[in-house]
């Protein structure tokens, strides 16, 4: 890496792939781990030359098993070492959801402490890009209610350049969710910057008349919606949470004192997801400021769908806009 | 590595174990097991006499120059092993702990294998390696944690290289297989074994952990305790194959030891570590032994095996064997025998006592090590607990009378 160049134009994959060798340089026992992250770069190409520079032995191919990946990762963190593991796809995760939950979140608290398990799962997460069953899913709520796992999603190229050197370096588990719809999008990195805490949120757009509040995929969305409602006289804030897991209930709390009405936009299906957590505390929180109900916009109760039909299911820019009437309405 | 034939196998696949089996269907299944018992490898015979024949060879002189004192601290090892875990299980009875997995009838398997093992090297066990524990140094007491419910752990895996116990069937076969890989990594010539049971050869973590430790050449040693039992399943209801015969499949040798025979357990265990430091990779061992006891004191045995079973494996029991060859041998004198027994009584009410003595956690530990880094939620939860607790003013606080103030 150029240490001379201060910001790049970087797709958001292109930004995880420059951060992992910058942890692969910077820390002997960082490793890469996955099925097809050698030779082939993944599938998505994240991991694409690392092997190449790094050898066989950091940048590992593994079986087809997932279970086993996250497994041995958990074995290599309590030798030393700190294992970024990739899981290929959204709907492939289940296979190691055992591995992840009953034993990479708890075994910090079972050791009282003297046991770390710094690994980082990534999953490329979330639908929008044509795929068949089990490649479009957004399981992120499912691990937020496990205790011992952190959840973070970026948005962006810079978040995702960041965030994943914050999540490597971060003694806990961290299960990293890629929106792959916005992998091709660039934006400007700067490895220089110093970047902020990797789960507070932040203020995209400021407004004054509703907030939406969005991580991953969902950021752009609503700042096309901040954006279309902005030709209709209304005055958006848009929040990107960044973390899912610990949550920055304190910036979506000053958001919403402010604007006095809140929109949550996630993928994932609406039922029991993270909007739901969303709506419940910050109605604790704010209730004598709050307008109108936090309204949520998500999947349906329902398997994520052919996809021919995705658009149908997934938040878009007339639904999230018809949240932000209704709220407006009251 | 011996094929057990396929005529040994029939007469197991015609015994019937579905459920409502009579007395008379149960004994003749134990009299099938009984023949289908494949040839294993033997150092000692129930009789406690040493066995020379081809199949040991190999593994015999991994014992060779074993002397007579460390075949009575061979001993010494299984029998206050078995005085630990008895009371437990009386101290599980008398409401002490809420659970207690015995490993009663398996102290051969576990003295042996764990006695094999180097101080560097690493251990993963599930939840009955007490015998492995009392090797590698771990105090007997800090095992009764979990069970008695003041922690779920209560050791420090790193401490003495035996990580914590492990709840969930066979998870911990992949975490030995990782850390085996990572032991590769540095260059060093340490060993990993990872317990594991007959019901959890079942498990796909298991499977997983033969194919990762395979392809990457991982030191490991998978130490597959087979007591006959997964709670009420027998091993025919894991596997139409005997079990050390897997690791053909996967590219690596598999080979089954008499379970109940210690000498014979710590010598193949000392050869299937020396090919994992030599960088020849994993090996399966199959001890093949006997859960003397329930699955857990939450279990009923009598419910689904019978009790001729249990006799025909008392006659082999492990403590007895090694005693038998001792005393056949002149390596011990009646003194011997009587401190033992001393030591292990004084054991008994140690484990006694310190259990008694254990603390409740202090409440707080709910919210303790949940993160390393720490996680604005249980922060937040843990000054709600606080402001919760807060909230009852005892009378000895508020310097009322009683009643005066909260609820």
């Amino acid at each position: 890496m150029a240490e001379t160049v201060t910001s790049k134009n970087l797709a958001l994959a292109k930004a995880i792939n420059e951060s992992l060798r910058r942890a692969l340089e910077t820390d002997p026992k960082v490793l890469i781990m996955g099925e097809d992250v050698g030779k082939l770069g993944g599938v998505f190409r994240v991991t694409d030359g690392l092997q190449k520079d790094f050898g066989e032995s950091r940048v590992i191919d593994t079986p087809l098993a997932e279970s086993g990946i996250v497994g041995t990762a958990i074995g290599l963190a309590l030798r030393g070492y700190r294992p970024v593991v990739e899981i290929q796809f959204d709907g492939f995760v289940f296979p190691a959801y055992d591995q992840i939950v009953t034993q990479l979140a708890k075994m910090h608290a079972r050791s009282l402490g003297k046991v770390k398990l710094p690994v980082v799962v990534r999953i490329p997460y979330g639908g929008g890009i044509g795929a068949v069953e089990h490649h479009s899913e957004s399981p992120e709520a499912l691990f937020a209610h496990v205790s011992g796992l952190k959840i973070v999603s970026p948005s962006n190229a810079s978040d995702a350049y960041w965030m994943m050197q914050q999540a490597i370096q971060s003694d806990d588990p961290v299960i990293f969710f890629e929106p792959k719809r916005r992998y091709w999008d660039k934006g400007e990195v700067n490895p220089e910057a110093i970047p902020g805490p990797l789960h507070k949120a932040r203020v995209v757009r400021e407004g004054t008349d509703l907030t939406l509040v969005a991580y991953g995929p969902m950021v752009k969305l609503c700042q096309e919606v901040a954006a279309a409602a902005a030709e209709e006289g209304k005055n958006l804030e848009v929040l990107d949470l960044r973390s899912v897991s610990p949550m920055d209930f304190d910036a979506i709390q000053a958001s919403v004192e402010k604007t006095r009405r809140l929109v949550v936009v996630h993928e994932a299906p609406v039922f029991f997801g993270s909007g739901a957590e969303i709506a419940a505390r910050i109605t604790e929180r704010c209730f004598y400021h709050l307008e109108a109900p936090v309204l949520r916009v998500g999947g349906y109760h329902a398997p994520y769908p052919p996809a021919r039909l995705e658009e149908e299911y997934l938040p878009g820019l007339d639904r999230v806009l018809d949240a932000v009437d209704r709220a407006l309405a009251y | 590595m011996t094929v057990e034939s396929t005529a040994a196998r029939k007469p197991r696949r015609s015994a019937g174990s579905k459920a409502g089996t009579t007395s008379t269907e149960r004994t003749t299944r134990t009299t099938a097991r009984k023949s289908a018992e494949p040839e294993l490898v033997q150092l000692l015979t129930p009789e406690g006499k040493r066995v020379k024949n081809a199949k040991n060879a190999e593994y015999a002189k991994y014992v060779a120059g074993v002397t007579p004192e460390e075949l009575r601290g061979l001993y010494r090892d299984m029998v206050l092993t078995r005085r630990f875990d008895a009371e437990a299980t009386a101290l599980q009875r008398q409401g002490e702990l809420g659970l207690w997995a015995s490993l009663l009838g398996q102290e051969a398997a576990q003295i042996g294998s764990g006695r094999a093992l180097r101080d560097d090297d690493y251990v993963f066990p599930t939840y009955r390696e007490h015998g492995v524990a009392w090797c590698r140094g771990v105090d007997p007491t800090n095992l009764l944690g979990m069970f008695r419910g003041v922690n779920n752990g209560g050791w420090d895996p790193n401490g003495n290289n035996f990580h914590l116990y492990t709840i969930v069937i066979g998870s911990q076969t992949l975490h030995a297989t990782g850390y085996a890989m990572g032991v590769a990594k540095d260059g060093a010539d340490s060993a990993v074994i990872a317990y594991f049971g007959d019901g959890a050869s079942s498990q796909g973590d298991v499977a997983e952990s033969f194919t990762f430790s395979a392809v990457y050449n991982a030191p490991v040693v998978f130490f597959c305790q087979n007591n006959q039992w997964a709670i009420s399943e027998p091993t025919e209801k894991q596997t139409r194959v005997p079990l050390y015969q897997r690791a053909q499949g996967y590219g690596f040798p598999g080979v089954r030891v008499d379970g109940n025979d210690v000498l014979a357990c710590l010598a193949v265990t000392r050869w299937a570590l020396d090919r994992a430091r030599d960088g020849e990779g994993p090996t399966l061992v199959e001890a093949y032994t006997y859960r003397m006891g329930a699955h857990t004191t939450s279990d009923d045995p009598t419910k689904y095996r019978a009790d001729e079973e249990r006799e025909a494996w008392e006659a082999k029991d492990p403590i007895l064997r090694l005693r038998r060859h001792l005393e056949a041998s002149n390596h011990t004198d009646e003194g011997f025998f009587a401190e033992l027994e001393v030591e292990s009584e004084a054991l008994g009410r140690r484990v006694r006592e310190a259990v008694r003595a254990m603390p409740d956690p202090d409440r707080f530990a709910i919210f303790e090590n949940v993160y390393a880094d720490g996680h604005a939620l249980v922060d937040e939860e843990r000054a709600q607990f606080a402001a919760y607790q807060a909230s009852f003013v005892t009378e000895s606080d508020s310097g009322f009378a009683a009643g005066s103030g909260g609820n």
